[in-house]
């Protein structure tokens, strides 16, 4: 069956993209198996500055999946764009770069700076990291913050923005909506849901960061029902991501409307899911009777 | 690295609360002293990053602590079920060839990586000396696999009820070893007063871990410089001095 799916700027061999910071810049995975198997990979987070991350203990395992306050650790755009983009050009794949900053004015510099790397073919916003103290979640929780920096980005970009929204929000169809209008090529949803976890031997929170994002499998329910919400309510293709471990996972997402996912912090439980789920997909696929991938979308809906 | 289904061969309490698991699983002949594996253990999303204790003839030994749910759970396996790993991970214990002796410490559950180090060393003919502590006589483990290689370790228990009463370095003392050169596993204040003492060797850290293989960041420590280490890929062993306390 062909998988293949055609967003802005993506020419996705299958709808498989491995989610940003969770599989840093590739190296580590290229060892385990050859990445041209995959549809795209979203890097790690670049912003302007390097930035050292979050103090320890940044990872907490909770039921269902996982918390981390990582940080937004990275070297920078100058590092990433030197050192780590040019590894990524032997494989037959599509690269996002997931785009960040403490300002308004580093997101557009670290999207300048992307735009001479060929590699890079479109850029995903992160406008939903709950674990920095500038920038990240504070500019998506409201449909002006968010609008205005997808509009913002939009004008630096040469190449297609899609914006990751986050789930702390009491509308995401309205930030929704204001991002489409204000010019983004697609959505990702969603980035991981804030949460704490508590170390009983002190009484404290676990993490250093005391708040932390949540993800795997316990975050899936919320991810769908906000893409099958926002998939009814606007124009722009949704990549769907928050939970996905199985090709089962992945159809339940496409059948709420997205048209490509991300695989988080599956990654982390087992390495070889990507590839795994890119070989189940099309025999799921078959058992629930589709005959394309483009017949499953949004199927939960129409 | 692979990730493979390991056979439990067996599964038993030695110490309080820490168990020794054998497991058949090809991972035992790729491992280097000092790696790690990590064990998905069902009903748990994250894997368990555990220590290679010792390895042959397709034999895995693990030993690890009853710490949480997870390890726990473990406890209840019984040999003949199986068990996900992936591994070996990390850089382990260098084996150095122009060394001609070494002094091994570990400190409760750092003290199984120690044992596979021992007998590579002892392997290239070189005098190897082990002193292990432990906070009292009941979780004292392991004097009998050094004992069958011919090593008596010295002991100390922070209590003194077994050896003498102290640390790993009290213990050391004691038995009026002076080899400089050290190699060492153990809780933090260990590693910490080991770091200060002694300026040849390399020390093994433990950390939680997310991935396990050097992606997600999790697990960081830094140098002198600032620069950012991951435990699990730079490490979990590192040079004596390398790592910023």
């Amino acid at each position: 069956m062909d998988l293949s799916v055609k967003l802005p700027g993506l020419n996705l061999k299958n709808p498989i993209i491995p989610a940003s910071g969770c599989f840093a810049y590739g190296r580590e995975f290229s060892q385990l198996y050859d990445l041209s198997l995959l549809g795209g990979l979203c890097i790690k987070s670049v912003t302007m500055e390097p930035r050292a991350g979050n103090p320890t203990p940044r990872i907490a395992e909770t039921p269902s999946g996982m918390l981390n306050a990582i940080g937004l650790q990275n070297k920078g755009a100058d590092f990433v764009c030197r050192m780590e983009l040019p590894f990524l050009e032997q494989f037959d794949t599509e690269v996002i770069a997931n785009v960040a900053g403490a300002t308004e004015e580093e997101y557009v510099q670290v999207i300048k700076m992307l735009n001479d790397c060929d590699v890079i073919k479109a850029y995903e916003l992160n406008i939903s990291c709950p674990n920095v103290a500038h920038g990240g979640m504070g500019l998506g929780t409201t449909p002006e913050l968010a609008a205005h920096i997808t509009k913002l980005a939009k004008e630096a970009a040469a190449k297609p923005v899609y914006v990751k929204l986050s789930p702390n929000v009491t509308d995401i169809v309205s930030i929704a909506k204001a991002v489409e209008e204000a010019g983004a090529d697609g959505l990702v949803l969603i980035n991981t849901l804030m949460g704490l976890s508590v170390n009983l031997k002190t009484g404290k929170p676990l993490l250093a960061n005391n708040t932390g994002g949540l993800s795997g499998p316990a975050l899936k329910p919320i991810a769908l029902r906000m893409v099958w919400q926002v998939a009814q309510a606007v124009n722009i293709p949704i990549i769907g991501v928050g939970g996905i471990s199985s090709a089962e996972d992945v159809l339940e997402f496409l059948n709420c409307g997205a048209s490509a996912v991300e695989i988080g912090a599956a990654n982390f439980a087992d390495p070889y899911i990507c590839p795994k789920i890119i070989e189940d997909l099309p025999k799921v696929l078959e058992k629930y009777r589709y005959s394309s991938l483009e017949e499953a979308i949004g199927k939960a809906f129409k | 690295m692979k990730e493979q289904n390991a056979i439990i061969l067996s599964n038993t309490l030695i110490a309080r609360d820490v168990w020794k698991m054998e497991l058949k699983t090809e991972i035992a002949d790729l491992a280097r002293p000092g790696q790690f594996v990590e064990i998905a253990v069902p009903g748990f999303f994250l894997r368990r990053p555990i220590s290679v204790s010792d390895t042959g003839k397709g034999v895995l030994t693990i030993v690890y602590k009853v710490m949480g749910n997870g390890t726990d759970v473990m406890t209840g396996m019984h040999p003949g079920e199986e068990l996900n790993l992936l591994g070996p991970l990390g850089q382990g214990f260098p084996v150095l060839e122009d060394k001609e002796a070494v002094l091994l410490l570990g400190g409760g559950v750092g003290v199984p990586p120690l044992l596979k180090t021992a007998k590579e060393y002892l392997a290239k003919g070189k005098k190897v000396d082990v002193a292990l502590g432990f906070n009292n006589a009941a979780d004292v483990f392991y004097l009998d696999a050094f004992e069958q290689l011919g090593i008596e370790p010295a002991v100390a228990t922070m209590d003194g009820s077994a050896g003498v009463k102290g640390t790993v370095l009290d213990a050391v003392a004691a038995r009026g070893i002076e080899t400089a050169f050290v190699m060492a596993c153990g809780p933090l204040p260990m590693l910490k007063a080991i770091n200060q003492k002694y300026t040849d060797g390399y020390i093994s850290l433990e950390s939680r871990m997310g991935c396990g293989i050097g992606v997600c960041m999790g697990c960081i420590v830094h140098d002198a410089k600032g620069t950012a280490l991951r435990v699990c890929k730079n490490g979990p062993v590192f040079p004596i001095g390398r790592v910023v306390f």
